[in-house]
């Protein structure tokens, strides 16, 4: 058993709504406004918790487990994940398998739970979701599993920690592809903008917002929370990666993987900023081609 | 002196594209199919010195195909300048649709026919293989303009078909050339030139697996050009819109070349002991062509259409006869003389039925006897030397490729091949008698007084064939059983 | 040396999926440009330490006009043809990458059972060749653009050219440049026949090229 840091669970659990708010401050700069403050985000949640929660006569149970478990899932597979210098809180031989496996039920219960509110809205969200998640799963494990392959590792941790400037030397096009199918996964899984619009005000064109209409206050706080803490899951992955520079100091190390973070945040801004929502039947080409790219990645 | 085998028609074809007058283009066009012809037979007497460091050179299977190809061209040319005389530069009416269409430059027309020789000879005579798939491919870009001659929508889909086709074909026949290149490697690293005699030297030695693939990739390609059921879809499309003495070169001398590419990795597997496996895919491409071709003209209404399916069966026949070996090879060589001569006259008889009886549909041409007597006579008589009958020169090679299969003991190969041959015959005699009898109808004119060389020259091309059904030539024999000896 | 390679073989890669998926003629006609000059740079790139002039000039010829030249004559063809400036495929693009992707499985495969007797510097050069081939074929068959059907030709004469790169061939020159000038007038002649078909039929789509066919009674 490796030892392990319970710093980056923390980092994440602080810092992951505020990587939000670089997103949308950027998309603000972009389009000429000042942009909410960078704090708002915790704002919003605080104000959330606050509230009652309503629910409706027709929802059961399970409508009401949706976003606990969403959110525990969530934790528990930020609980396997590195950053910066310092080792995940429990890592263990095979655990990018469970990662993909705990991000696959904190989906399954969203989406039992919208199915739950019998809403047409809300199933034809969940339908979409579960579409395109079937293709970003797949780009999603095979470009883990690229990563494994090319540094010889079976744990995120030491895959991560293994990623070098000389592995980019070795081996530049498998990385390259690894992370480019990377982060369009990132991309389509955050609900992020040439896959869907978190900031749209139609029904019809959502994806991942629909689906949570009916939540509210507490229950609904956790799902912002849920989505901010699988924007940082995510980012750390991809920032894991891009940025392999290894010091040795663990402090040195975490603040390259802070900057990176905002590097990462501030450039989604601008592609989100730059880039048409596709029109939904073309999405499942755009992830058709990050499954191919970590195929590629893992064939190389 | 093979070089000028190749310059003369390549210089008179760029040349002709500029040449404004008619008469003058039309003696360039002449003077130089009778130069190439010229020397080409002198190659018969003087065995020409190889050229470019030896990628040049008249082996005996280059000869046979590169004299018939430049014997076809010489006919051709007369026979295309009284053609184009008959055409003028007019618009005319569409046979089928009715709608006025004009026909390409005369100038370009002449131009490419020229290159389009100069392309074909050197596939005859280059040595080189990868050179040869340049000339083959050339061949393809050539004859392109040829089949669009008539501007109408029914010719430039046919030759879009045919550039698409072909190109896509010989694409393939250049990944094989690359696969033989593989083969060729020695393990130590040191390569065989891709020059045919040296490949067939270093035949034993080559990596099997990677040569079968080449052979399988360059018998694919070629077999699209050459028109080897199923590749052969091109074929039937180009051959009947374009203009008949297009359709007689593309049959008659095109698809030799094409299969002369198809020789030559044979003659390296027949060398290299793989002759077994070569054979045998020869054999079932060329039955299946043979197939093809009979069950299209079997009920077939268009008479060009109906040749160009002759055409694919004659290529089968071919296939089968290089593929069964033996005593079989030098009847598919005798076939690819008398198959040649014999398609080019049909083609041109085509050509002057259609021009009086304005139909490409058989029901719509009657009494070609007494309105055209002396295109009558050949329709019918060639209709039944292409289908095997003696005493013409394709009874002939067909019989003596029969005979080997049966020598050899392949007894279904025969029964299939006869089979065949006998539905064929029932299959084209029917509309050939009915064409050629009865009464004109009123709509045909009298046929006005059309140039001599319009019935001419399919009715040498005719005598040739009968000749070459009684007399072989003794040198002709020579130098056929000497290719056939290349061949296994 | 085997980076760069590797690099540009991956960008072969894409540029394959690029053709596959793009649904403007201008980025299918961009992907074949790219491939091109890929090639060149991949041609020069393969003969590490025994410069020849002509070993340097022909791969640059080639990318010049596969990268270049071509792609301008197609952008011409594709402006005169005036034609609807989609792809308009006969299968999904979805449809179409998932055909790709089976034909990189495929090529891989091969790639693995092919043995040369020379190790190239890449495992990734023979199946790259050989899937560009594939996704050649793959545009020809389910495009009706006659436009794209030149690009996949391109693409399948671009695939065998990696292969040739791939062992290693050394062809005569004069063969060399024989290849590049049938290639070069091949899509020239189907250039003008393009211009032809959109000036006879008002558009270029191929499956309305149908009226030749067998009358049998």
């Amino acid at each position: 058993m490796i030892s392990g840091s319970l710093l980056p669970l923390i980092s994440a659990a602080v810092l992951a709504p505020l990587m939000q708010a670089v997103i949308t401050r950027t998309k603000s700069v972009m389009a000429g406004r000042v942009g909410a403050p960078l704090l708002q985000p915790y704002w919003d949640l605080y104000k959330l918790i606050r509230k009652g929660a309503v629910y409706s006569h027709t929802t059961s149970w399970i409508f009401q487990m949706g976003p606990t478990v969403g959110l525990a899932s969530l934790i528990l597979a930020l609980a396997l994940i590195p950053f910066g210098g310092f080792p995940a809180l429990s890592p263990f031989s095979g655990d990018f398998i469970l990662i993909a496996y705990l991000m696959a039920l904190g989906r399954f219960f969203t989406v039992v739970a919208a199915l739950d509110t019998g809403s047409s809205f809300e199933g034809m969200g969940a339908s979409r979701e579960v579409t395109f998640s079937a293709f970003a799963e797949p780009a999603f494990f095979l470009a883990l599993a690229a990563l494994a392959r090319q540094t010889g590792h079976l744990s995120l941790n030491r895959v991560l920690a293994a990623v070098s400037t000389a592995t980019w030397m070795r081996a530049a096009p498998m990385l390259s592809l690894t992370l480019a199918a990377l982060i369009i996964v990132f991309l389509a899984e955050n609900a992020r903008i040439p896959v869907d619009d978190p900031a749209t005000h139609l029904e019809l064109t959502m994806i991942h917002e629909v689906m949570v209409l009916d939540h509210s206050g507490p229950d609904f706080a956790m799902i912002q929370y849920g989505a901010a803490l699988k924007l940082w899951l995510f980012a750390t992955i991809i920032v894991g990666v891009a940025a392999p520079w290894h010091s040795g100091n663990r402090w040195t190390d975490t603040a390259v993987g802070l900057i990176g973070m905002l590097v990462l945040g501030i450039a989604t801004g601008v592609i989100e900023s730059s880039m048409a929502r596709l029109r939904l039947y073309r999405v499942p080409q755009l992830l058709l081609v990050a499954i191919v790219l970590s195929a590629l990645a893992l064939a190389l | 002196m093979i070089t000028l085998l190749v310059i003369i028609p390549a210089c008179a074809g760029s040349v002709a594209f500029f040449v404004e007058s008619d008469r003058l283009r039309r003696i360039l066009l002449l003077s130089a199919a009778l130069a190439q012809t010229a020397i080409s037979l002198a190659t018969w007497i003087v065995q020409p010195a190889p050229a470019l460091g030896g990628w040049l050179a008249e082996d005996a299977l280059g000869k046979v195909i590169e004299t018939l190809t430049s014997v076809l061209f010489l006919a051709a040319s007369f026979y295309a300048v009284a053609y184009l005389r008959e055409e003028r530069n007019q618009p005319h009416s569409d046979f089928e649709e009715g709608f006025l269409f004009s026909n390409a430059r005369e100038a370009s027309f002449t131009g490419c026919l020229l290159l389009f020789l100069a392309a074909m000879t050197l596939v005859a005579v280059s040595q080189q293989l990868a050179l040869l798939w340049v000339a083959v491919e050339a061949t393809t870009l050539a004859s392109a303009p040829l089949i669009y001659f008539h501007r109408h929508h029914r010719s430039l889909e046919a030759t879009w078909k045919y550039l698409l086709i072909c190109s896509v074909g010989i694409a393939l026949a250049l990944l094989g050339i690359f696969f033989l290149a593989v083969a060729a490697t020695n393990p130590d690293g040191s390569t065989t030139s891709l020059m045919v005699q040296d490949l067939r030297a270093n035949a034993r030695h080559l990596n099997v697996p990677w040569f079968k693939a080449a052979f399988v990739l360059l018998l694919v390609g070629y077999g699209t050009k050459m028109g080897l059921a199923p590749f052969h879809t091109w074929l039937p499309d180009a051959h009947s819109e374009a203009p008949s003495v297009a359709s007689a070169l593309l049959s008659g001398a095109l698809l030799n070349c094409a299969f002369l590419g198809i020789l030559r990795a044979q003659e390296i597997c027949v060398a290299g002991g793989l002759a077994d496996f070569s054979g045998r895919l020869l054999l079932i491409f060329g039955l299946l062509s043979m197939a093809v071709g009979a069950v299209f003209i079997s009920g077939q209404t268009d008479y060009k259409r109906m040749l160009a399916y002759s055409s694919v069966e004659h290529m089968g026949i071919l296939a089968v006869g290089v593929g069964l070996g033996g005593a079989a090879v030098f009847g598919a060589m005798l076939h690819v003389i008398n198959h040649s001569l014999t398609k080019a006259m049909l083609f041109m008889v085509a050509g002057n039925l259609l021009a009086v009886y304005r139909t490409k549909n058989t029901e719509g041409v009657a009494g070609a006897l007494s309105v055209l007597p002396v295109s009558g006579v050949l329709w019918l008589l060639g209709l039944f030397a292409i289908t095997g009958s003696p005493p013409f020169g394709p009874f002939l090679s067909e019989f003596t490729i029969l005979k080997a299969a049966l020598d050899q003991g392949q007894t279904l190969v025969a029964v299939v091949y006869l089979a065949i041959l006998a539905v064929i015959l029932a299959a084209m005699a029917g509309p050939a008698l009915a064409m050629a009898q009865g009464t004109p109808g009123e709509h045909v004119a009298a046929a006005p007084g059309r140039s001599i060389a319009l019935s001419a020259v399919p009715a040498l091309l005719g005598i040739a064939v009968l000749v070459m059904g009684i007399y072989l030539p003794p040198v002709l024999t020579r130098v056929l059983r000497e290719a056939a000896h290349l061949l296994g | 040396m085997s980076q760069l390679i590797n690099s540009i073989l991956v960008l072969l890669v894409l540029t394959g999926f690029m053709l596959l998926s793009s649904s403007r003629l201008a980025a299918c006609i961009r992907a074949i440009a790219i491939q091109g000059m890929l090639l060149g740079i991949l041609a020069i790139s393969m003969q590490d330490g025994q410069w020849s002039v002509a070993g340097v000039l022909l791969p640059l010829s080639s990318a010049v006009v596969k990268g270049l030249v071509l792609p301008w004559l197609l952008f011409r063809a594709m402006r005169e043809a005036d034609t609807v400036r989609e792809v308009e495929p006969l299968i999904s693009y979805n449809l179409s990458i998932i055909a790709g992707a089976a034909a990189l499985a495929l090529s891989l495969w091969l790639g693995q059972r092919l043995q040369l007797s020379s190790q190239p510097p890449s495992s990734l050069l023979v199946p790259a060749a050989f899937f560009t081939s594939l996704v050649g074929m793959i545009v020809i068959v389910s495009r009706r653009k006659a436009l794209t059907q030149v690009l996949g030709y391109l693409a399948l004469e671009n695939g065998v050219y990696a292969f040739g790169a791939a062992v290693a061939l050394r062809l005569p020159v004069l063969v060399e440049l024989g290849i590049l000038l049938d290639v070069f007038v091949g899509v020239f002649v189907m250039g003008i026949a393009i211009f032809h078909i959109s000036r006879e039929f008002d558009h270029i789509d191929t499956d309305k090229l149908a009226a030749l066919t067998d009358q049998l009674r």
